[in-house]
């Protein structure tokens, strides 16, 4: 369960969320809203990078003022940018790197990242260098990064934005058939069409929280 | 797309080697190769250095590359060293640092960014004591090593961009947008870091090792 309780935030002289109250469990949930609505703030909400001037939010009865270290364990994020989150030179040192501290053996750390390699479509990609990647390949590679450490959910801000059509649809595909909980930002209405749940962002309000037809319907009116 | 300073990846001895030994095993060559002035024996270093590679398999192109960096430095310095010495100093003072050089590139192709983070990490653990974080400076070093290529390619799109509005190329006028990404990327890096936790055992002491 994750509970945001009239959160406000200011970003410089915005007021970029404005008493922002909601509450939700279900496994998959959507986030649009038009450029500038708070929709990447509400997002970094949830794992405790932004912690809100007022107002509270907790996951899985955790608070992301206080327990923003353990919250970051259990709640990955994936940015947009798939190179700005890419912090080792090769493949397989970026995705041990989330494991680092985690005191597992060596051995370990190497099975699992060859197993969410492998998973992901990046097997035998280990050892290349991780800029010579594609940027879907890189995407991949962000997201391997993230699900390593088994969080119980991921927060992605528009995954797919920067992405050709073909990856645009792998990436959605792979984040809709996670089993973990997905909290998604997008302006892809078509990749919301299954989700359980779609909040609508204007002006840094909550304006609309429904089921997926509903929330796009008065999405695309707020865009007349 | 530079190739300076990549692993190359590999299962030669040289690759299995703890990549201790072999920094350390750098350290001890680059001492040799100062002490040697001889051209015989600059020549059997080269040789050496030459079979090391052949055993890690490093293709002759990346091998080159790692010195090719080298090449105005070492034609100055050439003609630098003609006017001083004879022509046997001058060869011997270029061989001791492209050698060097070459023997450096050796131990980066064969040894992953992530082993010789530890082997510096375990280094540092003394300093620990008088506030040093060894995993900083090691973050740091892998940051850096990360950044080399992204900002390179920072600079490409930007000359690119100015390429396609016809702009004549005046390498100043390339600073400021270069600049702007740089400090973009790495705001986002910044974010990206958090997200990953990398600030959270800040405040932990150092966990225990295994
Ligand atoms: N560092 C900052 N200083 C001042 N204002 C900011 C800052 N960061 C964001 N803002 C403003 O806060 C508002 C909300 O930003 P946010 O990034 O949450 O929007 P968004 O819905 O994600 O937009 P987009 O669809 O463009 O990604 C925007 O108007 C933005 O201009
Ligand atoms: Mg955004």
């Amino acid at each position: 369960m994750i509970t945001v309780e009239g959160v406000s935030h200011r970003l410089g002289e915005r007021r970029a969320l404005d008493r922002v109250t909601v509450s939700f469990a279900e496994h998959r949930v959507g986030v649009i809203g038009a450029n500038g609505s708070g929709k990447s703030t509400f997002a970094r909400l949830l794992n405790g990078l932004i912690v809100p001037d007022s107002g509270r939010v907790t996951v899985d009865g955790l608070s992301t003022a206080r327990d923003g270290r353990e919250i970051r364990r259990k709640v990955g994020f994936v940015f947009t940018d798939p190179d700005a989150q890419i912090v080792m030179p090769t493949v397989a040192e970026d995705v041990a790197f989330g494991l680092r501290r985690s005191g597992l053996p060596r051995a370990e750390i190497a099975r699992r990242v060859t197993e969410v390699l492998a998973r992901f479509g990046l097997a035998g990609f280990g050892d290349r260098p991780a800029h010579l990647l594609s940027g879907g390949e890189k995407q991949l590679l962000a997201l391997c990064s993230v699900l390593v450490t088994e969080p119980a959910t991921v927060v992605c801000d528009e995954p797919t934005t920067l992405l050709d059509l073909r990856n645009a649809r792998l990436i959605g595909q792979l984040l809709v058939g996670l089993p973990q909980r997905l909290v998604l930002v997008t302006h892809d209405l078509v990749m919301l069409a299954d989700f359980d749940r779609v909040l609508v962002f204007d002006d840094g309000r909550l304006v609309a929280d429904g089921v997926p037809a509903v929330a796009a319907a008065h999405y695309r009116e707020l865009m007349r | 797309m530079t190739t300076v300073g990549l692993y190359h990846p590999g299962t030669s001895v040289l690759h299995r080697l703890p990549a201790g030994a072999k920094l350390a095993g750098l350290a001890a060559g680059i001492t040799v190769l100062l002490l040697l002035e001889d051209l015989r024996w600059l020549g059997a270093a080269a040789t050496a250095i030459v079979v090391l590679h052949a055993v890690a398999r490093v293709p002759a192109r990346l091998a080159i590359a790692q010195v090719r960096p080298l090449l105005w430095f070492v034609i100055f310095l050439l003609a630098v060293q003609l006017l001083l010495t004879d022509w046997q100093g001058a060869l011997s003072v270029v061989l001791t640092l492209v050698l060097s050089v070459a023997l450096a590139g050796l131990v980066t192709l064969t040894t992953r960014v992530s082993a010789m983070l530890d082997v510096v990490e375990s280094l540092l653990g003394p300093l620990r004591r008088v506030g040093v974080r060894p995993d900083r400076v090691g973050l740091v070093l892998a940051l850096t090593v990360r950044g080399v290529p992204v900002i390179a390619g920072i600079a490409g799109t930007v000359r690119d961009a100015h390429r396609a509005r016809g702009a004549t190329l005046r390498p100043w006028a390339l600073l400021v947008p270069v600049l702007v990404r740089v400090l973009r990327h790495a705001d986002a890096l910044g974010d990206a870091l958090a997200a990953r936790g990398a600030d959270d055992d800040a405040d932990v002491a150092a966990p225990p090792r295994s």
